[in-house]
């Protein structure tokens, strides 16, 4: 018989949520930096779909986990941001919902309009950069898992590579990963 | 070069039968209309009312040096409906299409096609030509520069845009007056003859937005294309289509004449047709390109 | 007119990406409909449809596994510029494409001409809503197949194909469009863009949410289209769905914000017969194709094999989480 599969209804639990906070953010943003820059390189579509050249910032803003998220695209490259907080952020658009609903858009597992209609999600803004960057996202089959595993594949091939991101966060953060020679 | 006439557009409202007599036998003694669309276009049903005094009317008009075209209704979806319109055939009057069911009845022989029917371009405006259509009335969506298009593309026909009025924007089978008033479409107590310029719809913010006349939709704002009228006929524009309300239509008729015979300034002739029709929001948004709301 | 067996009725679902069309494929589609990657079809939205080159990947998908693939090139052709929809019709046709699917009289026109071979499914976005109508594309154009516009009810199909030599294909769930397709101008009055000319409808360039006093307000162009209390169900701000006010009261004067769920007809669509069911959604994503494709395959197949039909588990991904059977039933008018 035929079911939803995807559990949208699961929540960070404010304990586990109370314990991330004093968590140094700069190990994660690096991470997700390159997750970022691995998941570009991996599915260049991506941009392509999305289909503007124009600067866009992205807010994403999981409720129940005590940070949020900025991605930039400029150019044709992707940008990541990790910050406590997105109040007084220059924005053209802001996602939120818990990091289950926004990670399930991620994977496809979740569809975005019965996210939005059930109030899960909350988009404000540009919404037409928001439908692209969704559009986008879904048409490239990510796996958030296996990007994950790509990315420390890499690692332990190219152990130089972990170093380097870390470094280039402590010479100014923020810089633009989307042309990084990451091969499938 | 043949000057650009003026077609009074088919009452869309439901009026009872004497005021929609009396309207047409004013626009027949007084008003500088070339040609008279008439018949109920918008709902079957309330068409039994102006049987009786449909002959009397067409009579008057044509007594008056009128061309009279009998308009065929926008959604026919009963038996009932394409067997009236089917009868419009049948008579000596040149048939005004307003959906393409009537297209294989009028095929061969001359006929008009109303704004209801979707002529984006003029690749879809030579196969209706081809077919015996002589006078075609733009969807008023259409702006000027596929206005433009059509014209220069096929320069012999008549070329007709929506020019004055309420501007129809959607047509349903679900009847919104019997919804607002809690009837359902079959019972629907003919509420919608309480509105005789159809019913607002404002925003939530209370503002008037649209109108609902039965199963059509409406702009709340009036086109009124009197300031771009001149600038249409530049572009092979050969007819302006002013469509009935309840303000001073003759007045109204009489301003779109005398500007497009260059006996009176656009700019004054608008700020005049704001006393003809006191009520009125104007709006040339759609022929400009831009929100069909906007006056530019 | 013959009802068609459940056996032989067609399941026709969205693709809006080539992801979502293998989706749809692998889900049990007989037939996917899409577009290319412009304002010739009625779903240009920013980051959707399908480039020359993904369709043609998409079309041989589809075809290794018994699928057909019909392109929508269904708007309306802007004046003086027609030659860019000449050109998505000399396309499908080179790229093999089961069917296109047309609503403008002069592409039509140009179809046939063109490539008599090429079959013809006329658009919902024509609105043919008579037997007559109908009459007219199949004798002017050798139209195959009409898809039906969401104002008749039942008995009504039922009347129409048994007066036409076509077959006629029905939307079964998706959004709900309240006026007749293709004949409707309220976004292009509140926003300058039309799905007729521009393929969009209430586009969401023009769309903006913000929350004021508790409420989620939502507004198109210049005008308030919503106000949703916290914790009520959202809704796009789809102009015949917007909450307004009339005659003293304040509601949704057209239609409520729910979906289309025909799900409990298709029996009675299939006795009126109707050859083939359609699914609405090329914007929605991979998880609403493959749910809504896999639920209605399965209903199909039970319909076929004599067993029961689940339904209402579609619910979740319904707009304002409720449904309608719209026109269908004739008390919706």
């Amino acid at each position: 018989m035929f079911t939803l599969s995807f559990r949208h209804d699961f929540r960070v639990p404010d304990l586990v949520s109370s314990a991330l906070r004093p968590l140094p953010l700069l190990p994660l943003e690096v991470f997700l930096r390159q997750l970022t820059s691995s998941i570009v390189a991996r599915h260049p579509d991506i941009l392509e779909r999305i289909g503007r050249t124009d600067l866009l910032r992205f807010g994403i803003d999981p409720v129940d986990v005590p940070f949020a998220m900025e991605i930039e695209l400029r150019d044709g490259t992707a940008g990541v941001r990790l910050m406590r907080s997105l109040e007084e952020r220059m924005l053209h658009a802001r996602i939120t919902g818990t990091l289950a609903a926004l990670m399930g858009l991620v994977d496809g597992e979740a569809d975005g309009d019965a996210l939005f209609f059930s109030r899960e999600i909350v988009v404000t803004g540009d919404i037409a950069a928001v439908l692209a960057l969704r559009n986008a996202v879904d048409a490239a089959e990510i796996t958030l898992l296996r990007e994950a595993a790509a990315l420390v594949e890499l690692w332990i091939s190219q152990p130089g590579k972990l170093l380097r991101g870390l470094l280039a966060d402590e010479a100014g953060s923020g810089s633009k990963v989307g042309g990084d020679p990451v091969r499938r | 070069m043949k000057s650009t006439t003026l077609t009074l557009g088919p009452v869309l409202f439901n009026w009872p039968a004497d005021r929609w007599r009396d309207f047409y036998f004013r626009i027949a003694d007084e008003a500088p209309i070339d040609h008279v669309c008439i018949g109920e276009v918008v709902c079957s049903k309330r068409q039994p009312f102006l049987a009786d005094v449909l002959p009397d009317v067409i009579e008057r008009l044509e007594h008056a040096g009128k061309e009279v075209l009998l308009s065929s209704l926008v959604l026919p979806t009963l038996r009932r409906e394409a067997r009236h319109d089917a009868e419009l055939v049948n008579g000596r009057h040149m048939v005004e299409v307003n959906d393409v069911s009537m297209l294989p009845a009028v095929a061969g022989r001359p006929h008009a096609i109303g704004p209801f029917v979707n002529v984006y371009n003029e690749g879809t405006l030579e196969f209706l030509v081809s077919r015996g259509a002589r006078l075609i009335a733009l969807p008023p969506e259409l702006p000027r520069s596929s206005i433009e298009a059509i014209c220069s593309a096929i320069p012999d026909v008549t070329i007709e845009v929506w020019a004055f009025g309420r501007t129809p924007l959607a047509i349903s089978a679900r009847c919104y007056h019997a919804r607002l008033h809690g009837h359902s479409k079959d019972s629907c107590q003919f509420v919608c003859d309480q509105d005789a310029d159809g019913a607002v719809v404002e925003t939530l913010d209370g503002e008037p937005f649209l109108v609902v006349n039965g199963v059509q939709t409406l702009s709340h704002t009036f086109c009124n294309l009197l300031r771009d009228a001149n600038d249409l006929v530049n572009i092979g524009v050969s007819s302006l289509r002013l469509s009935p309300h309840t303000c001073d239509m003759v007045a109204i008729a009489q301003l779109y004449r005398d500007v497009l015979d260059g006996r009176r300034d656009a700019d004054d002739a608008f700020l005049s047709s704001r006393d003809a029709c006191p009520s009125a929001t104007f709006a040339n948004g759609f022929t400009h390109g831009v929100a069909g709301a906007l006056y530019v | 007119m013959m009802p068609t067996d459940a056996s032989d009725l067609e399941l026709i679902c969205p693709a809006g990406t080539p992801a979502a069309l293998r989706v749809a494929v692998d889900a049990g589609a007989h037939a996917i409909y899409c577009g290319f990657q412009d304002e010739t079809n009625a779903r240009n939205f920013p980051g959707l449809n399908f480039s020359r080159s993904d369709m043609a990947t998409a079309i041989d998908y589809a075809h290794r596994r018994d699928c057909k693939v019909f392109i929508a090139v269904n708007t309306f052709p802007r004046a003086g510029d027609i030659e860019l929809w000449r050109r998505a019709i000399d396309d499908a046709a080179a790229l093999g494409a089961d069917a296109v699917i047309v609503a403008d009289i002069g592409i039509l026109s140009y179809a046939a001409d063109r490539h008599p071979d090429l079959r013809l499914h006329l658009s919902v976005q024509a609105a043919a809503a008579s037997s007559e109508c109908i009459r007219f594309y199949t004798e002017a154009f050798g139209v195959k197949r009409v898809v039906l516009p969401r104002v008749l009810s039942v008995p009504e199909i039922a009347d129409i194909n048994n007066r036409i030599s076509c077959e006629t294909e029905v939307f079964v769930f998706g959004g709900l469009c309240v006026m007749a397709e293709g004949r409707c101008s309220l976004s292009s009055y509140a926003t300058g863009l039309s799905p007729n000319m521009h393929g969009v409808c209430s586009p969401a360039s023009h769309v903006s949410y913000h929350e004021a006093n508790g409420e989620f307000v939502s507004r198109l162009g210049d005008f308030t289209i919503n106000r949703i209390p916290a914790n009520q169900p959202a809704a796009y701000p789809t102009l015949c769905k917007g909450a307004f006010q009339a005659k003293g009261a304040i509601g949704q004067v057209f239609e409520d914000a729910v979906s289309l769920d025909a799900s409990k007809l298709l029996p009675a669509l299939g006795r009126a017969g109707v050859k083939a069911l359609k699914i609405e959604g090329r914007q929605r994503s991979r998880a609403y194709t493959k749910a809504v494709v896999g639920a209605f395959r399965a209903a199909l197949d039970a319909m076929a094999s004599g067993t029961e039909i689940p339904l209402g588990v579609l619910k979740q991904l319904s707009e304002g989480q409720s449904a309608t059977c719209g026109a269908y039933v004739k008390t919706w008018r």
